[in-house]
């Protein structure tokens, strides 16, 4: 199962990071958010998937699976939210601003 | 007493611009006098101590933890310097009182300047640590830069002062890696346990490129070939500046630091040769150029170049006989050591006056070329005196003190050949030595002919006149110390010779510093002889000369080579720069994956220690297979939507199947929150859709999208190979036994991962907390807050 998850988290980087080197502004914020998303799989995954109950004691479960990344990944979640939202109304600003939202338009001065 | 003197000319400076404006009407100069004066003073009531061999050491804290400390040293060496710069400062000084008009002339910062200098270079000749002498070093160039720079409204003294400080500095910056190299291999900073330490130097790898870099220093600061091109440039500074610092003081550090570092330095073939070809080079080069100036001052900077090759080469040839050899090669390196030191005080003295007499010219006539100038040996009888006599001394005719200097360079040239020992290369020694000296001899002639000889042409901005006393006391006295050097050579000798021979060459007899105007026919007196011959029939035939040169004139120059050089390297960084900083954010993306991909897989290939195992892997079930499936084809897909209604929704659709792994892989809280982000960030963007322009087809070339392409399967391989190593690799277990054991006993909750949120590690929480808030705030700024142009044009 790692395996296919690793190739999928493989997968969803190389699409980020495409998405990244691309022109419009909107096309690169979605790049990061596809990011985002591989990182928390790879994280995920990194922990080994086990099988197990989930983390919650209730259950009197044998065993449970890692209860750490998730909390990691949690708070990630939360501030890659914060960050893209931000990114995004920035987006939303420069085009209403300078009229474009190529970031090849968005070059400063030659002379600068 | 020793840091007193030191400091003097510092607290004087700082103190200067103060008193400079309580004694208004006073020129600032009889303020700064008293500096030198004092100093002067200092040393010649300690004459007496150090000529009987003594030193006088002072030592102070400074930076004691890195064993640097402020320790000085007078000896012999010292004191000849110390000396030098005292005396030729009061002179300078008193010359400089009336060639600078206080009302015009910002004289006060002048003054600063070099009394800043003054101390400078003073301690640069007392450091007895090389860190310290560095310290000293580097303010004698910064200090040069400003006084060169005096008149900065003018472009060729700012040309001039940036020219001679990037040559020097580059020289003082080698210097320092050299002082450190020699510092390791001697274990010790105090130039005088160096010498103590020979054998552990002499051993040491580090010596010779020691060597090498101190001698980039010596080079650039005393104006060796290549480096001797600041120094014409640096002319661009008022006269009493070039005669105090680029004749007489500054130019001579370097000599001071050959002639210091001789005792560990001696009887290295590489420091023999480093210096003796250079030195040769430098004579040979300056006093051929010296002979095509038409300016006075660049003459006298071409012949100060020349002289100091002089000085270097004898300071070469001294220490190609350690000091501890058989008599007779042991007698031949003092003798050279000798007459560097001899002709090192003639030099200064008949410079510094020909500098004074070449001011005192451009002062009363407005002009320093000599073709504009002649006919002023009746107009100005002094100043022609003056300039016979310095000049005299300069081309070693009898019985000025050139002369004794030069008899002595000649037998130290022969004496090469004589010790034997050396390849036949030794014989170019004498030659090159002679042929200098006819030039020498020839630019002299030049200097005092074309000056004040002839009928002078008539056309003058002014009527020259002879110049005021003031004026022409300090190269008068100058030009008297060049004939009493000369005529009674013992007034130096024994009080000031000897024991700076004493310190550069341990074990010199005494006899080699005493020297006489009359020392029998000797080889020598044949060769000064032809010098004299061979330069009268070059001077006879200078008007055939110039055509000669310009014949000579090669399209090379140093000063080309410089200029290009400095130039080039301007436009080299400026095209790598914009090679590189394109501006374009895609660009910088591109380094920074780039830069990711290379060193983490050069790092997993160089380590080795990468493995995969498939080992404790998780079964696929069907459902799983399915949703990876979709993942990844829908995640493949976002780059080739068209529109950015699909591209959002696509995005979206990756999100939500990120949640269903949540959900697969026993993550109840991550897949609710994961539900939620998402819904609310398709959301946002479908706000903000509504605002976007529509999603323009790329207009990117194919090579742009195939190389871009590349650059993400390489970064999406890497992760890859990454998380299966990562799992793979794990070699100790998770520390989440813990927090499962720990949950409900130590923070009564069951939901491990919400426990762990707000109780084992609520400081990542809080500070998440923090990030939505900056966010949010950043966020209302945005749509809300006006730049102040924006809400003045509404109004």
């Amino acid at each position: 199962m790692e395996l296919l998850l690793a190739l999928a988290v493989g997968t969803l980087f190389a699409v980020g990071v495409y998405m990244i080197l691309a022109r419009s502004l909107l096309r690169v914020i979605l790049g990061l958010s596809l990011l985002t998303h591989s990182v928390h799989l790879l994280l995920l995954t990194m922990s080994g998937l086990k099988a197990g109950a989930p983390p919650l004691l209730g259950g009197q479960a044998e065993s449970y699976v890692d209860p750490l990344p998730q909390a990691l990944i949690l708070t990630s979640i939360v501030i890659s939210f914060g960050v893209t939202s931000l990114y995004l109304v920035l987006a939303y600003k420069t085009y209403k601003k300078l009229g474009t939202d190529d970031t090849e338009q968005l070059r400063g001065e030659a002379d600068e | 007493m020793l840091h007193a003197i030191v400091l003097l000319p510092f607290l004087l400076a700082a103190a200067l611009p103060l008193l400079g404006k309580l004694l208004r009407g006073v020129h600032p100069g009889w303020i700064a006098l008293a500096a030198p004066a004092l100093m002067l003073l200092f040393f010649l009531t300690r004459l007496a101590e150090i000529s009987d061999g003594g030193a006088i050491t002072a030592a102070a804290r400074w930076i004691p933890s890195l064993g640097i400390n402020l320790e000085l040293k007078l000896d012999g060496l010292g004191m000849l310097f110390a000396l030098l710069i005292a005396g030729i400062g009061v002179l300078v000084v008193l010359y400089s009182i009336f060639y600078l008009d206080h009302r015009k002339e910002a004289a006060a910062r002048f003054y600063v300047c070099l009394l800043l200098f003054m101390g400078a270079m003073l301690g640069v000749v007392l450091s007895d640590h090389l860190i310290v002498l560095y310290g000293f070093w580097e303010l004698t160039s910064i200090t040069s830069f400003l006084l060169i720079a005096f008149w900065h409204q003018r472009e060729a003294s700012l040309a001039g002062a940036m020219k001679s400080l990037l040559i020097t500095a580059f020289g003082g910056l080698s210097m320092l890696a050299g002082f450190l190299l020699l510092g390791l291999a001697g274990g010790s900073w105090r130039i005088s346990e160096l010498a103590g330490s020979l054998d552990a130097l002499k051993s040491s790898p580090l010596l010779v490129p020691a060597m090498l870099l101190i001698a980039l220093g010596v080079f650039t600061k005393s104006a060796q070939f290549p480096f001797h091109i600041w120094l014409p440039d640096a002319m661009e500074a008022p006269t009493p500046v070039s005669a105090y610092l680029h004749s007489a003081t500054m130019v001579k550090a370097g000599l001071y630091l050959a002639a210091r570092l001789l005792p560990v330095f001696a009887g290295e073939a590489v420091w023999f040769v480093l210096l003796t070809v250079s030195g040769l080079a430098t004579l040979l080069y300056g006093s051929f150029r010296a002979v095509k100036q038409t300016d006075l001052k660049s003459l006298l900077a071409y012949s100060t170049i020349s002289q100091l090759g002089l000085v270097l080469t004898l300071l070469g040839l001294a220490s190609a006989y350690p000091p501890g050899a058989e008599a007779k090669l042991a007698a031949y390196g003092s003798a050279a050591a000798a007459a560097a030191l001899l002709h090192l005080a003639n030099h200064a003295a008949f410079k510094g006056a020909l500098f004074m007499a070449a001011g005192i010219v451009d002062h009363e006539t407005g002009t320093r070329d000599i073709r504009h100038l002649g006919g002023l040996m009746r107009l100005m009888p002094v100043t022609f005196a003056v300039s016979l006599a310095a000049s005299l001394s300069m081309a070693g005719v009898p019985p000025f003190g050139g002369f004794i200097s030069k008899e002595l360079f000649f037998g130290s040239a022969l004496a090469a050949i004589r010790s034997g020992g050396w390849s036949a290369a030794a014989v170019l020694i004498p030659i090159v030595a002679w042929t200098a000296s006819a030039f020498t001899f020839l630019y002299s002639a030049v200097f005092v002919w074309r000056t004040f000889g002839g009928s002078g042409s008539t056309e003058r901005e002014k009527q020259p006149h002879e110049a005021s006393p003031g004026l022409l006391l300090p190269p008068l006295l100058l030009a008297g110390a060049a004939l009493l050097l000369g005529v009674m050579p013992g007034l130096i000798t024994s009080g000031v010779l000897q024991p700076a021979l004493a310190a550069v060459y341990p074990g010199a007899p005494e006899s080699y510093a005493k020297v006489s105007l009359w020392h029998g026919w000797t080889p020598e007196l044949l060769m000064t002889f032809g010098v004299f011959a061979a330069g009268a029939l070059l001077f006879l035939a200078a008007p055939k000369l110039p055509l000669l040169h310009r014949a000579a004139r090669t399209p090379f120059s140093w000063n080309g080579l410089y200029s290009g050089g400095l130039k080039g390297l301007d436009r080299a960084s400026g095209k790598l720069t914009s090679l590189y900083l394109t501006g374009s954010m895609r660009h910088y993306a591109g380094y920074v994956v780039l830069f990711f991909i290379v060193a983490l897989s050069a790092a997993v290939w160089l380590s080795g220690g990468f493995r995969i195992s498939l080992h404790g892997m998780a079964p696929v079930t069907i459902y799983e297979g399915i949703a990876v499936g979709a993942l990844i084809a829908s995640a493949l897909a976002v780059p080739f939507a068209q529109s950015r209604m699909m591209a959002i929704l696509l995005t979206g659709t990756v999100g939500y199947l990120v949640v269903l792994f949540f959900v697969l892989f026993r993550a109840p809280d991550l897949a609710l929150t994961q539900m939620i982000v998402e819904t609310v960030s398709v959301a946002l963007f479908l706000l903000c859709f509504y605002h976007l322009p529509a999603l323009k087809k790329e207009r990117t070339a194919v090579k742009t999208k195939v190389i871009n392409g590349i650059i993400a399967a390489a970064s999406g391989i890497v992760v890859t190979v990454l998380a299966l190593g990562a799992f793979s690799g794990r070699s100790f277990p998770s520390i989440a036994e813990y927090y499962l054991k720990n949950s409900y006993e130590l923070a009564g909750g069951k939901n491990v991962v919400n426990v762990i949120l707000v109780d084992f590690r609520g400081f990542d929480t809080m500070l998440e907390i923090v990030v939505l808030g900056i966010a949010s705030y950043a966020i209302y700024g945005l749509i809300r807050l006006k730049w102040p142009h924006e809400a003045a044009a509404e109004g």
